[in-house]
């Protein structure tokens, strides 16, 4: 537990609190565009959650987390850095984790603060006298299927950045990796026999997304596990 | 006498179909500097990685501090400290944050943290500068820097790979002295590759040659110089000809004989009495002013022992 808060630590000052003025201007793009561009379009369609703000939502942090990703590890192999902490007592899997749940935290944390300035920003552009926010039961599940959706793009950007000699070669493939993941699910979705969706209410739809996303999540997670070892890693 | 700090036993390592390291067998005495000698490609840098239970050896053993590299790897790691091929600074932290980073690695108290970042910067000039980020340092400090988190926590084992390497004289004299004073100080063992042959002469108490993954000596520089590398005479005088030189030549304990302007520069095959030879000289029409005999360089001793093997 003591390595992974040091390796948090590390993270957290180094790629959050070390960037400078350019590194944050991408988080604030991100904030500005999810939290007052996209409710300032969408209006009382982003409080109530329509399909299209919570695919944004889900598709844009997944996006971000993966350029995280990639410099954290494909960043510390071009950089020389990752040799020395292997070279030391840590172990692998706090690197990993470490590495892995501030990507994920930050970004999440991101989607959250996102979704609370656009809720802020609808209700200052109605101008009504009410206020308005998203149903909590929805809230919930964009919140839980965002974290998931990040943790999958983080593990997969993983596998990625460990088979990349450089960061720019794991953005460009990951990129490539959204983009056919993104295809895939929509060939998914618009081939499904109709009957099976009719046949299946919006709670059990949701069930079926999340424990997919649960086992996807599970199965990536153990694969960058198993592929981020020291002995790999020295010979990569 | 104490136990060897490091003991390898016929270590092998493959890549593939080509053999880094073949059947190497050497001890490092606890508390000296050794030197690991070779030309680039030797496996110095994979007999490091070997060591620290980074790469797993295709055969043999090697034993660190009494750690097994295959079993105890980590207990390896804990108690030792390493300058890598990089220095493996992170550029985007100052310098007190990446001594802190390791301090933190190596669990020691926050307090302890700050007293050795204090200790150790304050020794190597750096105290006024380590809220600056590292990348804007210039190479010599940063390697100054790195050598002080190998040495952050304490270990009695240091491995540097290579730390001068690249480095202008002045910059490498100025971190030899850094070397010097931090390893006396500490009382740590240091394992240096290197293929800086002034390096070693200055640093090390023993130095093992390594080519094509195969020891090729290994010994005290002195010794190695008297054992394998012979006696060089230097003869001052005038008068000096061809005729000198083919008598000279001519001799079963001369490897080699030259003139550089009015000395006489004689190269013998192993100890032996100079006075013989003297005469010769003499008798040939020089004459001899001052006579100095030297022993073989370790840079002579590393291109003999390369020589030897490409034949």
């Amino acid at each position: 537990m003591n390595d992974l808060w040091t390796m948090i630590w590390k993270e957290w000052k180094d790629f959050l609190l070390s960037g400078g003025r350019s590194d944050l201007l991408r988080p604030l793009l991100i904030l500005g565009i999810l939290g007052i561009v996209l409710p300032l379009s969408f209006r009382l369609r982003w409080i109530d959650l329509d399909s299209a703000p919570v695919l944004i939502m889900l598709y844009a942090p997944s996006m971000f987390v993966t350029s995280f990703i990639g410099d954290a590890i494909a960043g510390e192999h071009e950089r020389h850095t990752l040799e020395t902490l292997l070279a030391s007592r840590i172990s692998d899997r706090a690197i990993l984790l470490g590495k892995v749940l501030v990507a994920v935290g930050f970004t999440w944390g991101m989607t959250l603060f996102s979704l609370l300035l656009g809720a802020i920003v609808v209700n200052w552009s109605q101008e009504q006298g009410q206020w308005v926010f998203y149903a909590p039961i929805n809230l919930f599940v964009v919140l839980v299927m965002s974290l998931l959706t990040i943790l999958l793009a983080a593990s997969g950007g993983v596998l990625i950045s460990l088979k990349s000699a450089t960061v720019r070669q794991a953005s460009q493939t990951m990129l490539l990796g959204e983009i056919l993941l993104g295809f895939a699910v929509y060939v998914v979705v618009r081939f499904l026999p109709a009957s099976m969706t009719a046949s299946l209410t919006t709670s059990q739809m949701v069930s079926i997304i999340l424990l997919s996303l649960v086992v996807l999540d599970a199965i990536l997670l153990a694969a960058s596990l198993v592929s981020f070892q020291r002995s790999r890693l020295i010979l990569g | 006498m104490s136990e060897p700090i490091i003991r390898i036993e016929h270590l092998s390592r493959s890549f593939s179909t080509v053999k880094a390291i073949d059947d190497l067998s050497l001890e490092v005495p606890t508390g000296i500097v050794f030197g690991f000698l070779g030309p680039n490609g030797a496996g110095k840098t994979t007999t490091i990685h070997l060591l620290l239970g980074l790469l797993e050896p295709t055969q043999g053993q090697a034993k660190v501090m009494g750690f097994d590299t295959r079993s105890q790897a980590n207990e390896i790691r804990a108690k030792s400290g390493a300058l890598l091929e990089f220095s493996g600074l992170y550029e985007r932290l100052s310098a007190e944050d990446n001594l802190d980073l390791y301090g933190r690695i190596y669990r020691m108290p926050g307090p302890e943290r700050k007293a050795r970042a204090k200790e150790l910067l304050t020794h190597l000039d750096l105290w006024d500068r380590r809220k600056e980020k590292v990348g804007k340092w210039s190479r010599g400090m940063k390697q100054k820097l790195a050598v002080a988190r190998a040495l952050f926590h304490h270990p009695p084992l240091i491995f540097l790979d290579e730390p001068t390497a690249g480095f202008d004289p002045v910059a490498a004299a100025a971190l030899h002295a850094d070397l010097t004073s931090l390893v006396t100080r500490e009382g740590v063992t240091v394992f240096l590759n290197t293929h800086n042959l002034a390096e070693t002469e200055k640093l090390c108490a023993q130095v093992a040659v390594i080519r094509s993954g195969k020891l090729m000596t290994i010994g005290n520089p002195d010794q190695l110089r008297l054992e394998k590398g012979g006696l060089k005479v230097e003869i001052i005088g005038r008068g000096f000809n061809e005729q000198t030189l083919t008598l000279l030549r001519a001799r079963s304990e001369v490897e080699r004989a030259e003139i550089q302007n009015n000395r006489l520069l004689i190269e013998l095959r192993s100890q032996t009495e100079v006075g013989p030879l003297v005469t010769l000289i003499v008798q040939s029409g020089g004459e001899v002013e001052e006579i100095r005999r030297t022993g073989t360089s370790l840079e002579d001793l590393f291109l003999t022992l390369m020589k030897e093997e490409n034949k």
